[in-house]
């Protein structure tokens, strides 16, 4: 971890400000009074400038100065943040973050030009400016003694991180006369002594008749760091006289233990708001301990576990197998164990789902101007935790989605009005766990699916004949299909079904599937059922001939017994379940296993979606856990198999690819129609 | 991967090359040495259906599984029965720009031996039954003819 590079690591820190960045000014624009958030964007910009001078990023310090420098005025509540200052204060987040990961190739013209426009937004109103602030500070303080006691308890590591508390105290002086008595008991003996440590604390009475948010915009960036009590100075008079004598007496030796600690338990219930609104926060940051890990370092962890467990079956099957009592415990002590350790490594893997859609709100915003169709975008179950490389991984699939249910399926306003509904479009961005998957789903108020037109364009490109009876579903089916769109005119953001296809591959690349439902006049809604995790999964193990293979389990239904009717049925490969006409496929056949099945062949039921496929096996042998290995390029044209995976006896067995058989069975059933149909 | 086999090219202009000597049939095959890395006794192959005929199953090598090719499909030779002499060579070749393990039958494994470039004979165009673009060169060794396979054009 000591050999990463500093500039790397200020680039991922980066990374994550910017979001909270983005946030925050996207979350301004719908709640332009909201203080805590022009605080939460103005901290970021602060750490950004800061680490980037640190770092050497000139560029980025100069630039973000004169942009926290404009932003300043919003923050003292001077200017309202509108629409356009928020969409100038993106694109110049959009400038920072491309200075810092290319920085050759921005342009300092852009730059200016953004800065240029920050200014016009702040310079008219800063003539307006005394006005304001006279109304903002004078009637708190005026009437009765101007000015506060402060008691400043920094965290012993404060001058560890780079934090300088004379220098807070002298940003304290420049609001007014001030004067600061330290307070040393809490200093230890030499020997004792850490040079490191700040042991100071400091009272302060200021004399100024500024307001309270301009004290803690001095201690702004250190407030998780210190304990900051505050009272009016007319109130302390009254209420503390500890306090105040502490105050009125400051050449005395330090003051006893018993009026140090007395005295913040005195001051507190003066200032409960404040406080409060602070301290969960603290807690908070405490409580959750959080340690940077470099991906690939979890990566091999799992690997690790993948091979622990393949191990722990191995010892598993050789215990059953002998008489040892002692051992059989072992073995289930350590499958016990390795089940657990299996469960924590993926947990560490584990991020929120929420990282993702914060960028996809961008996305909206900026569609949305661009389009000039107002859409109101909305996201829960941000907490939802994936697989960080399905994270990954998603984020294409996602930005897709969202830009067809803008692009398409949000109508104009004037359409929307004349169907009488609401004028701002709606999107939903959700994620939720359902078993052993995760859905997520993009939904729109749209005009919903044009099935017909869907059907039209199929027919036109002889993906099925004229006429041929289809279920809707079948026919939005298409939308996957390969370079199909019914976008009439072309689009320079998304044509419905153009991408789709590489939607859909990615989604089952990641052995998960895609339902869509629709209504026309109300709205599409695709939802993408992802599994949990990508490195293990829970299969079903089949023995086919001499072979054996795994079936994902989330994928398989049920399991069946293969009559004797239905075998005697050769020609027809349709199994009546429950009275449901379902496709199968013998998996001798496909598997090119020589020699006659046995007696009792079974049936398994898989679905994906809506469509349900039988897989005829010799045996069905039980659960598995599959440690998933991809198979390598000189495997890459074998597509009925997803990847293999290691059995308890050390051999290598294949993982069937669902999706796959399914589309392989319904192709044999359709030339099977068209050969009976003629 | 790619440095390593220009280091193999730089090597065989020096004049000589590390290489593992192996059978196959009745002829001998010298691998890059380079390539080569590790030797292990049979294990269970796992058929692949569908697959292209030359590497026609895969194997667990400590926890990975590998393709396991069949050089003796790939050059029209006889199928022979697994001996107490067959092993399997686990080789890492660059397919695609991307290095890949993958497992080598071999009917004897002979040694790790050094061949020299000044015995490099032409590639005869004819009297033999494999294409000329599998095979890189072949030398003498032992005053024997080996052949040096061409691993990436066979397995791609």
């Amino acid at each position: 971890m000591s050999s990463m590079d500093p500039t790397e690591i200020f680039r991922q820190e980066a990374s994550e400000l910017f979001e909270t960045l983005e946030g925050a000014l996207l979350d301004l624009g719908l709640r332009p009074d909201d203080r805590e958030l022009v605080d939460s964007a103005f901290r970021a910009l602060h750490t950004i400038k800061g680490s980037g001078a640190m770092f050497g990023f000139d560029k980025v310090a100069a630039f973000t100065h004169e942009f926290e420098t404009a932003f300043e005025l919003v923050r003292k509540g001077e200017i309202k943040p509108t629409q356009e200052l928020i969409a100038v204060a993106l694109a110049a987040k959009d400038y920072i973050r491309a200075l810092i990961e290319a920085p050759d190739d921005a342009d300092s013209i852009i730059g200016d030009a953004i800065l240029d426009d920050l200014k016009r937004f702040v310079s008219p109103v800063e003539q307006v400016l005394p006005v304001e602030s006279e109304i903002d500070t004078p009637p708190a303080s005026e009437s009765r003694p101007a000015g506060w006691q402060l008691r400043l308890e920094f965290e012993s590591h404060i001058l560890r991180n780079g934090s300088n508390p004379l220098d807070l105290l002298d940003d304290l002086c420049k609001l007014g006369p001030c004067f600061v008595v330290p307070v040393t008991d809490g200093v230890p003996l030499l020997d004792e002594l850490e040079p490191e440590d700040c042991y100071l604390k400091w009272d302060v009475t200021l004399h100024s008749g500024c307001d309270k948010d301009a004290i803690d915009d001095v201690f702004m960036f250190v407030q998780d760091e210190m304990k900051l009590t505050l009272v009016p100075l007319a109130q302390v008079e009254r209420a503390a006289p500890t306090f105040a004598m502490a105050e009125a007496e400051p050449v005395a030796p330090p003051a006893p233990a018993p009026t140090a600690s007395s005295a913040p338990a005195a001051a507190e219930p003066a200032t409960p708001p404040e406080r409060k609104r602070d301290e969960p926060k603290r807690a908070e940051e405490r409580g959750i301990a959080t340690v940077r890990v470099q991906a690939e370092r979890l990566d091999e962890l799992m690997d690790r576990v993948g091979e622990l467990v393949i191990a722990q079956a191995r010892l598993s099957q050789l215990a059953a197998a002998g008489s040892d009592l002692s051992i059989k415990m072992i073995a289930e002590e350590i499958e016990r164990l390795a089940a657990s350790l299996r469960d924590t490594t993926m947990g560490a893997r584990m991020v929120p789902i929420g990282s993702l859609f914060g960028r996809f709100r961008r996305l909206v915003h900026d569609l949305s101007r661009d389009l000039g169709k107002p859409v109101e975008f909305v996201t829960s179950g941000e907490d939802t935790e994936l697989d960080k490389t399905m994270i990954e991984c998603l984020a294409d699939p996602l930005v897709h989605l969202i830009r067809n249910a803008i692009d398409h399926g949000i109508e104009d306003s004037e359409t929307r009005a004349a169907a009488g509904k609401t004028e701002n479009g709606r999107i939903e961005l959700y994620a939720i766990h359902s078993g052993a998957q995760v859905l997520v789903t993009v939904k729109d108020n749209g005009g919903g699916l044009n099935t017909a037109r869907i059907r039209a364009k199929a027919e036109e490109q002889g993906l099925i004949a004229p006429g041929a009876a289809m279920s809707d579903h079948e026919i939005h089916q298409f939308l996957f299909h390969p370079g199909f769109s019914t976008a009439q005119t072309i689009s320079a953001l998304s044509g419905r079904g153009v991408g789709m296809d590489v939607v859909k591959r990615t989604i089952e690349n990641m052995r998960g599937s895609i339902d869509l439902s629709t209504k026309p006049g109300a709205g599409t809604c695709v939802t993408l059922r992802l599994p949990l995790t990508l490195a293990i999964i829970e299969g079903l193990l089949i023995r086919v001939g001499e072979g054996r293979y795994i079936i994902p389990l989330p994928a398989v239904e049920e399991c069946v017994e293969l009559t004797a009717d239905d075998e005697r049925s050769r020609g027809r490969n349709f199994l009546n379940v429950r009275g449901n006409l379902v496709p199968f496929l013998r998996l001798r056949d496909i598997l090119d296993v020589p020699g006659s099945p046995g007696l009792h062949q079974k049936t398994i039921i898989i679905s994906t979606g809506e469509t349900r496929v039988g897989l005829v096996a010799d045996q069905i042998i039980g659960n598995h856990q599959t440690v998933i290995k991809s198979l390598s390029k000189l495997h890459s044209d074998v597509t009925i198999f997803s990847g293999a995976t290691i059995l308890g006896d050390g051999t290598a067995a294949l993982i069937l690819d669902v999706a796959q058989l399914v589309a392989l069975a319904q192709s044999r059933a359709e030339k099977q129609q068209m050969s009976e149909a003629a | 991967m790619a440095t390593d086999r220009q280091q193999d090219a730089g090597t065989v202009q020096d004049g000589s090359m590390q290489v593992v000597m192996i059978g196959l049939g009745d002829e001998k095959f010298a691998l890059d040495a380079g390539l080569v890395r590790e030797i292990i006794d049979p294990v269970p192959a796992t058929k692949v259906a569908g697959s292209r005929s030359f590497v026609p199953s895969v194997i667990n090598v400590r926890g990975n599984v590998i393709p396991l090719a069949d050089l003796r499909i790939r050059f029209g030779m006889p199928q022979t029965e697994d001996s107490a002499d067959t092993r399997i060579v686990v080789i890492e070749v660059g397919i695609d720009n991307e290095p890949v393990l993958v497992g080598v039958t071999a009917d004897k494994v002979y040694e790790v031996t050094e061949i020299s470039r000044t015995d490099v004979q032409q590639t005869p165009r004819v009297g033999m039954h494999w294409k000329p673009e599998f095979i890189r060169f072949i030398t003498k060794w032992r005053e024997e003819f080996v052949i040096v396979p061409n691993m990436e054009r066979i397995l791609n």
